[in-house]
């Protein structure tokens, strides 16, 4: 062939693996949005009156945002009263009280996605709560953690549960108004997973949530709210699929994380929603806020995410650093392929004196894929003696893609240290021809250097995660180089 | 062990090879030398299967099968290999990492079982010690910020390693300094076995000085234009290769 170039541009296309529908009866309300869905969803639930208030009120803020237009992506225009904002499976009771009372086609869609939910197949010392469209299916371990005094449940219980920790910390990191898209889900949220981890405990396994889309035209609302008390450590994960279906769905989630004195959460995100077809027909609009709070003196958040899914990402998980000596991380890979558009990134807000951030962002676009890497480093005349250190690389496939950089800084204390590196490279023919010369195919070796790209973001994954994330970036770039 | 029979080829709009023509028997050592510019690389690129070079006319077969119509890897797999006069970089991914499973691709064609960790690490420890490279090498990305004597030492460990049946080497020798050549070469020698033939492609007859050939081709204008034994390359570090290309423009 004339240039390794056209190989490169042929280098992505295998089918999305979690595609299939599990026919299951559903209990969805008809499409559309006002004040009787909330209170619909709200009665549902059996929320206190506080929570309905909260709601309402996002509602209202609601109504008076414009959508935002500032990111660096196409759009169709969203019809939010042609979403069903409630759907969840039809059961006898409530809620099941043990997995043993779990639709076992739930259980079977799980296995499907290889998140066993019954405990004794489990992944090996994670504890995982499963949320199918609206509502949380099965929390397993449950014993365990509560020995240890952990608190990992679905929201709709921690409301019943413990409405005085959510009264405390709910919208306290992303209030209601913060953007149209947390009012939304503010207004709306259906169900998600709370994690309470006391004062000075070592939270015993790795949390886990999986998120599954399943039904047509419903949008998904999750809300994940992760409080470690003093001296307190947790790793949590993050996984989401869905059906592949022609029409665009909405995700809208907010996670928010407090951490107090001397705490330290580690967040990790595999996201790999249905990314739409290599038409960039359907797929998944992943409009989410996650934002976490280093409240305390000490104390560390760290955002790792691997984002391979969706039609259009639009996501910022940022960290403010209001302790003194806290810290902030965030680890990204982002690929698009296709016609996926991702425009990702974080905020570093530097309140406390010493505060440290660190930003890691790897960009790879395959295809007609457009990646753009938009982050802010804030340090405030209060942040004395801050730090940063972002380092931003894209990686192009072919010659249709595109990769951006906006990156923005707000230095307002002199003795602030900020730096910022960025680079930008492709796949060589030279890279490509090497490693074949030593036997190795030309998918294995795309493979080989996409995750050598990535290797420093990986590395920050847990062990299960780094696996699946790997293969993960495979399965997405399949045929990205024919 | 190879046939070249009037062999073509061009990149881009130019015509490199012309009807070349070698023979390499198995166990032979082939030095091919030339002025810059006669095609000695294209030559080398072409036995590897570069995807930037066009075959326009001629065969080569390898151990009775058509090298023209294999990709690549698979000629690779059956035993070819390419020391690269310019390894590239490959940032993040581990040298060793590649080459376990460039090694285990090539086992895997060969029918053999893939080596774990412990077993390949034995292997190239033991061929490291040969190279003279000590263990951080292991554990850099492929020859990212080598200088260009490490690079060189590492295409030959992984000729060690691969143990492939024919090596062509691409100017290993250039860029190295006398003690780096010494350590190339001393490699390379303990390579030479009765089944394995090679091709050295080299500008210099220094190289030679240490790695001693049974057969001196001269390449010119994309043909090759004279063959002798050791003594040709001494004469042509006296003569130059003026004398040659003249002679081939005659012929």
């Amino acid at each position: 062939m004339a240039s390794g170039q056209q190989d490169v541009e042929q280098l992505v296309a295998r089918k999305y693996r979690h595609g299939f529908v599990t026919d299951i009866e559903s209990d969805t309300v008809p499409p559309g949005l006002d004040e009787s869905v909330i209170r619909h969803i709200s009665l549902k639930k059996g929320e206190p009156e506080f929570l309905l208030n909260w709601r309402l009120k996002a509602y209202e803020h609601w109504l008076t945002m414009p959508e935002p237009d500032w990111a660096h992506v196409r759009i169709a225009p969203i019809d939010y009263q042609a979403i069903s904002y409630y759907s969840a499976p039809k059961k006898n009771t409530d809620g099941p009280k043990s997995l043993d009372e779990v639709d076992p086609k739930l259980l079977e869609t799980y296995d499907k996605l290889g998140i066993p939910l019954h405990e004794r197949a489990r992944l090996a010392g994670v504890a995982v709560d499963a949320v199918f469209d609206s509502v949380s299916v099965a929390t397993t371990f449950k014993k365990k953690l509560k020995e240890a005094g952990v608190i990992f449940c679905p929201f709709s219980e921690a409301v019943r549960e413990h409405p005085e920790l959510l009264e405390q910390y709910l919208g306290t990191v992303v209030p209601t108004g913060d953007n149209f898209f947390a009012a939304l889900n503010s207004a709306v949220f259906t169900d998600g997973s709370f994690v309470y981890i006391p004062k000075g405990v070592r939270c015993p396994m790795e949390l886990s949530t999986y998120f599954r889309i399943n039904a047509a035209n419903t949008g998904q609302f999750e809300r994940t709210l992760i409080v470690a008390d003093e001296g307190s450590h947790v790793s949590y994960l993050e996984g989401c699929t869905a059906p592949m279906r022609d029409e665009n769905q909405l995700h809208a989630a907010v996670v928010e994380l407090v951490a107090l004195d001397d705490a330290e959460i580690k967040y990790s995100t595999v996201q790999n929603w249905y990314p739409g077809d290599e038409n960039g027909v359907g797929g998944i609009y992943n409009f989410v806020t996650k934002r976490g709070d280093c409240r305390g003196r000490n104390s560390k958040i760290s955002w790792t995410q691997v984002e391979t899914g969706s039609a259009i990402t639009w996501k910022y998980p940022s960290c403010i650093l209001r302790g003194d000596n806290s810290v902030g991380e965030f680890y990204s890979v982002a690929l698009t392929n296709h016609y996926q558009q991702a425009d990702t990134g974080t905020k570093m807000i530097h309140l406390g004196r010493n505060t440290r951030s660190t930003i890691v962002s790897k960009g790879i676009s395959a295809g007609r894929g457009q990646n753009a890497y938009r982050g802010l480093v804030k340090i405030l005349p209060t942040a004395e003696g801050a730090r940063n250190h972002t380092q931003c690389d894209s990686l192009l496939m072919g010659s249709d893609c595109g990769a951006h950089t906006f990156p923005y800084m707000e230095i307002r204390n002199p003795s602030a240290v900020v730096e910022h590196e960025a680079t930008t490279s492709k796949i060589s023919d030279d890279q490509l021809f090497y490693c074949r010369q030593r036997g190795i195919s030309e998918e294995d070796a795309v493979n080989m250097i996409v995750n050598g790209f990535c290797k420093e973001v990986f590395r920050e994954l847990p062990m299960e995660f780094a696996v699946e994330a790997q293969n993960l970036l495979s399965v997405s770039l399949e045929g990205a180089v024919g | 062990m190879l046939s070249i029979k009037n062999l073509s080829a061009r990149a881009g709009e130019h015509d490199i090879l012309k009807e070349l023509n070698l023979e390499v028997g198995e166990g032979e050592v082939h030095a091919i030398m030339g002025p810059n510019g006669s095609g000695k690389s294209t030559l080398a690129g072409v036995l590897a299967g570069r995807p930037d070079l066009e075959v326009t006319g001629g065969s080569v077969t390898y151990r009775g099968h058509d090298l023209l119509a294999m990709d690549p890897e698979e000629r690779a797999r059956e035993g070819v290999f390419l020391a690269f006069q310019y390894p590239v970089e490959i940032p993040g991914v581990n040298n060793v990492y590649l080459l376990k499973a460039a090694l285990n691709a090539i086992r895997k064609h060969r029918g053999e079982s893939e080596l774990d960790a412990f077993e390949f690490l034995a292997i190239v420890k033991e061929r490291m010690k040969l190279m003279q490279m000590d263990d951080s090498f292991l554990n850099r990305g492929v020859n990212e910020g080598f200088s260009g004597g490490e690079k060189k030492r590492n295409e030959v460990l992984q000729m060690a390693v691969l143990e492939p049946a024919l090596a062509v080497l691409d100017e290993t020798d250039s860029g190295l300094d006398i003690d780096a050549l010494k350590v190339v070469a001393n490699g390379v020698n303990s390579l030479r076995s009765p089944e394995r033939s090679m091709v050295l492609v080299t500008h210099y007859q220094r190289l030679l000085d240490y790695i001693v050939p049974d057969f001196v081709h001269v390449l010119s204008g994309g043909q090759i234009v004279r063959t002798g034994g050791r003594e040709l390359a001494l004469e042509l570090e006296e003569r130059g290769y003026d004398w040659l290309r003249a002679g081939a423009d005659a012929a």
